[in-house]
C-alpha cells in the first residue's frame, strides 16, 4: 500500500533522539477517535509530510484541551485538563502548535496563556494558506473545475478568532466556484454543536440548528460543503443525510480537499 | 413677568436636575452591586473603540436601513442640543434668542440647519413607528417584547415626535411674530420648515401667537427635562451608556472565556503546585444573582436598548428554543433594578429569597446556548450576553451540580478517558497505523 510510507514521530520519540519538532500537530479528540475525522487527520499529516516540515504529535500523551468542560460550566475539569496539558507541552518546550480543530485552537491559543501555557497556535486553515503562499502546496488542475464549493464558517474560527479569509484562500486554489451562504463570515450561523452542545441533545425548538444551516448550504447549489472543524463536519454531514442529499452533496474538510487536489488521497 | 418666569424656570431646572441626578446615582449604585473587574487597560484602544462604535455608529451599519434612520435621530440628538442650550440660557436670563445678535447672519443658517435635523428626526420616528406597529418586524414582536417593552419604545418615539413638532411650532409662531413687529421678537430671517406653519398662524392675533410660542417653548424644554428623567427608567438609556459601555468593552478575542482565578488556586493546590493561601470566605463559583456578575455585566444590561439584533442572530432562538440573548439582558436589568430599589427602601435587597438564576432566567434558556458569539457580534454597542450565560452555567455546574446527564457523562469521560467520548486513551494514536511507515521498511 502506498500509504505505508509516512513518518509520524511523537514528541517523546524526537526528544529521545535529542531533537525537537518545528511544529506540534495537535490532533484533538475528534481527530484521534472519530472515524470520519480521522480521515482529516491523515490527510493533513500527508500534506505535512509532503512539504517536508519537521512535525510531531503527542500521540497517547495528548488529552482533551478541556474546551467542552469549560463551556458547559465545569471550570474545575477544564483547568485540570489545561494544567496537565500545559505541563506536558512546557516539558517538551513546545513553541508552535497547529491543529485542525477550531475548539482546540481557540482554547490553546486564547485560554492556556492565563494558566501558563504560551504557544504560537495556528489553525490548519491558516497553516495551509501559508504553505500555499510559499508555493509549497499547489493544486493539480481540473479535479474541482466547475464544481461549486461553499465554506461553512465555524464560530470558533470566525467570530471567536476573526479568521475568515484563510479558509477561503485555501479553497481558491482548487479552481472551483466558491459560493457563499446567505449567512457567512461575521454573520455565519453556528452548526449547533459549539458550547458543549455536541455532547447533549438540543433543547426543544422548531428545528435543529444543523438542519437550518444545512438548508442554507444546500440553497447555494454547492456540491461540496467545505468545513474546517470536526463538530461542523459531523453536524453538516448529519444535516445532509437528514435531507437525503448524501448522493449529491459531500462535506469535506479543507485538508482533505487540498490532499485530494495534490493527489495524496 | 420675566422675573417670575425666570424664577419658575430656575425651579424647573433645579427640580429636574435633582430627580435626574438622584436617579443617575441610583443606577450607578445598582451597577456597582456587581463584582470588580478591571477594564482600564489599553486606554487608547478603548477610546478608539468608543469613537468608532458609539460615536461613529460603526456596528449599526450591519443593517443599513435601520442604521440610516438611527443616524438621523442620533445626529439630531447631538446637534439640536445646541439649540437646547440657547433655550436653557434664555430661560435663565429671561432673554429671547440669546444667540441671534451674537451670531448675526449665521444664526438663521444654524436654525435652518437644526430644522433640517428636526425633520430628519420626525421622518425616522414615523418610519420606526411604522416598522414596529404596521410592518411588525419580527424582532420587535417577540415574546419578551410584550407589554411594557413595546410601550416603552412607542412612548419614546411619540415623545420625540412631540418635542420636534414643538420646535417647529415655536419657530413658526416666532416668525409670524417677527413680521408683526412684536416687541421681544427680533428679526432673524426665514426658517425653512417651520414656515409651513405661517399660513396657519398668520390670521391669529399677536397675543394668541405669543401664547402658542410660549406654550411650545415651555412644552419643548419641560418635555426635554421630563424625557431625560423618563430615560433613566427606560431602554432609551443607551443614548448615554453606549459611550462608557463601548469604552469598557471586552478587547480580547471573543473566543476566550475568562479564567476563574479562584479555581486556578484550588486546582494548583490539588496538583501540589505552589498556590496562594485559600481565601477565608469560600467564593461562589459562577453567578446565581447579580452580585456574582461583574459591574460590566450590569452596565451592559442598563445600556441595552432591546433592539433584538442579538436574538435575531442567535441560532438557538431562530430555531425556536427559549433562549433569547436580549431577554438575558432585560432580566439582568430588571433584577438589578429590583434589588437596588429594595436596598434604597431599606428592604431585603439581595436577600429577598429570589435570584437572577431561577427566578428570572431558567436553566433551559442557559443550556440552549452554543457559545457561538453571534449575539456579541450583532450588538451595536458591544454588549456581551454570552459571558453572563457562561457565568450562570458555571453556577449550575459547580454549585448546583445540575448539568444534564449527558454532560455529566462527558465530564466523566474527560476525567477518566481524557476525551469527551468514552474511548480508551491507549487507542488515541491508532489512527496513525494506516499512514505510518513500518519500522521494518526503513
Amino acid at each position: 500500500m502506498s500509504d505505508f510510507n509516512i513518518q509520524i514521530p511523537t514528541v517523546a520519540e524526537l526528544t529521545a533522539k535529542g531533537e525537537k519538532p518545528d511544529v506540534l500537530f495537535w490532533v484533538g479528540c475528534a481527530g484521534s477517535f472519530d472515524d470520519r475525522y480521522k480521515k482529516v487527520t491523515k490527510a493533513f499529516v500527508k500534506i505535512l509530510d509532503k512539504v517536508g516540515v519537521k512535525f510531531a504529535v503527542l500521540g497517547e500523551e495528548e488529552t482533551c484541551t478541556g474546551d467542552p468542560a469549560r463551556r458547559a460550566g465545569n471550570e474545575f475539569l477544564f483547568q485540570m485538563q489545561a494544567m496537565a496539558n500545559i505541563q506536558v507541552l512546557n516539558g517538551y518546550e513546545i513553541t508552535k502548535i497547529v491543529t485542525a480543530c477550531p475548539h482546540c485552537f481557540n482554547t490553546l491559543k486564547n485560554e492556556y496563556p492565563a494558566l501558563g501555557g504560551d504557544y504560537e497556535v495556528v489553525h490548519h486553515s491558516t497553516y495551509l494558506q501559508e504553505l500555499i503562499d510559499q508555493g509549497k502546496v499547489t493544486a493539480k488542475e481540473g479535479d474541482f473545475k466547475g464544481k461549486k464549493i461553499t465554506f461553512h464558517d465555524s464560530c470558533y474560527l470566525g467570530r471567536a478568532n476573526n479568521i475568515y479569509e484563510a479558509p477561503r484562500k485555501v479553497l481558491e486554489i482548487l479552481d472551483a466556484e466558491l459560493v457563499e451562504m446567505k449567512r457567512c463570515k461575521t454573520n455565519g450561523l453556528c452548526c449547533g454543536a459549539g458550547g458543549a452542545q455536541m455532547f447533549k441533545e438540543p433543547e426543544n425548538g422548531k428545528k435543529d440548528i444543523n438542519i437550518e444551516r444545512t438548508e442554507e448550504a444546500l440553497d447555494t447549489g454547492a456540491e461540496i460543503i467545505a468545513s474546517g472543524c470536526p463538530f461542523c463536519m459531523t453536524m453538516m454531514s448529519d444535516g445532509v443525510k437528514n435531507k437525503e442529499k448524501e448522493g449529491q452533496v459531500v462535506v469535506k474538510d479543507l485538508a482533505e480537499l487540498i490532499a485530494e487536489a495534490e493527489d495524496l488521497i | 413677568m420675566s422675573l417670575l418666569s425666570q424664577l419658575f424656570f430656575l425651579i424647573l431646572l433645579g427640580v429636574s436636575a435633582f430627580f435626574i441626578g438622584r436617579r443617575i446615582l441610583q443606577i450607578r449604585k445598582n451597577i456597582l452591586l456587581g463584582k470588580e473587574e478591571d477594564r482600564t487597560d489599553q486606554p487608547q484602544r478603548r477610546l478608539k473603540t468608543m469613537l468608532l462604535v458609539a460615536f461613529g455608529q460603526k456596528k449599526m451599519f450591519k443593517r443599513p436601513i435601520a442604521a440610516f434612520l438611527h443616524l438621523l435621530i442620533y445626529v439630531g440628538f447631538l446637534l439640536i442640543n445646541l439649540e437646547v442650550l440657547e433655550i436653557v440660557l434664555d430661560g435663565l436670563f429671561g432673554t429671547h434668542r440669546l444667540f441671534a445678535p451674537l451670531l448675526g447672519s449665521f444664526y438663521p443658517v444654524l436654525i435652518n440647519f437644526f430644522e433640517f435635523l428636526v425633520v430628519g428626526v420626525i421622518f425616522s420616528c414615523v418610519v420606526f413607528l411604522i416598522r414596529r406597529h404596521v410592518l411588525k418586524i419580527s424582532r420587535f414582536t417577540k415574546i419578551e417584547m410584550k407589554g411594557w417593552p413595546t410601550m416603552d419604545a412607542t412612548l419614546i418615539l411619540v415623545i420625540e415626535l412631540v418635542l420636534m413638532v414643538a420646535i417647529l411650532a415655536m419657530n413658526g409662531a416666532d416668525q409670524v411674530l417677527q413680521t408683526k413687529a412684536v416687541a421681544g421678537y427680533p428679526v432673524t430671517g426665514a426658517f425653512f420648515f417651520s414656515s409651513i406653519f405661517i399660513p396657519l398662524f398668520e390670521p391669529l392675533s399677536a397675543n394668541t401667537l405669543i401664547i402658542i410660542e410660549r406654550v411650545a417653548w415651555w412644552g419643548h424644554i419641560a418635555g426635554i427635562f421630563a424625557f431625560a428623567y423618563y430615560i433613566t427608567y427606560s431602554k432609551h438609556l443607551h443614548i448615554f451608556l453606549a459611550f462608557p459601555n463601548t469604552y469598557f468593552s471586552n478587547l480580547k478575542e471573543k473566543g476566550e472565556i475568562k479564567n476563574m482565578d479562584n479555581v486556578t488556586n484550588e486546582v494548583k493546590s490539588m496538583l501540589g503546585l505552589p498556590a496562594d493561601p485559600p481565601p477565608a470566605e469560600i467564593p461562589r463559583f459562577g453567578a446565581k444573582d447579580i452580585n456574582d456578575l461583574s459591574w460590566k455585566h450590569l452596565m451592559d444590561a442598563y445600556a441595552c436598548t432591546e433592539c433584538g439584533r442579538c436574538t435575531d442572530s442567535c441560532p438557538a432562538n431562530t430555531t425556536g428554543k427559549v433562549l433569547s440573548p436580549r431577554t438575558i439582558m432585560m432580566k439582568t436589568r430588571d433584577r438589578a433594578e429590583e434589588v437596588g430599589e429594595s436596598i434604597r427602601k431599606g428592604g431585603a435587597g439581595l436577600e429577598d429569597g429570589k435570584s437572577l438564576y431561577g427566578d428570572y432566567i431558567n436553566k433551559e434558556e442557559l443550556l440552549a446556548c452554543t457559545t457561538c458569539n453571534a449575539c456579541v457580534e450583532a450588538c451595536p454597542i458591544t454588549i456581551d450576553p454570552l459571558s453572563i450565560i457562561i457565568e450562570m452555567r458555571r453556577y449550575m455546574a459547580m454549585e448546583e451540580s445540575s448539568t444534564p446527564q449527558s454532560w455529566n457523562a462527558m465530564f466523566q469521560n474527560v476525567e477518566t478517558s481524557f476525551a469527551p467520548w468514552k474511548f480508551p486513551p491507549t487507542d488515541r494514536f491508532n489512527w496513525a497505523q494506516d499512514v505510518k511507515a513500518k519500522i521494518s521498511d526503513q
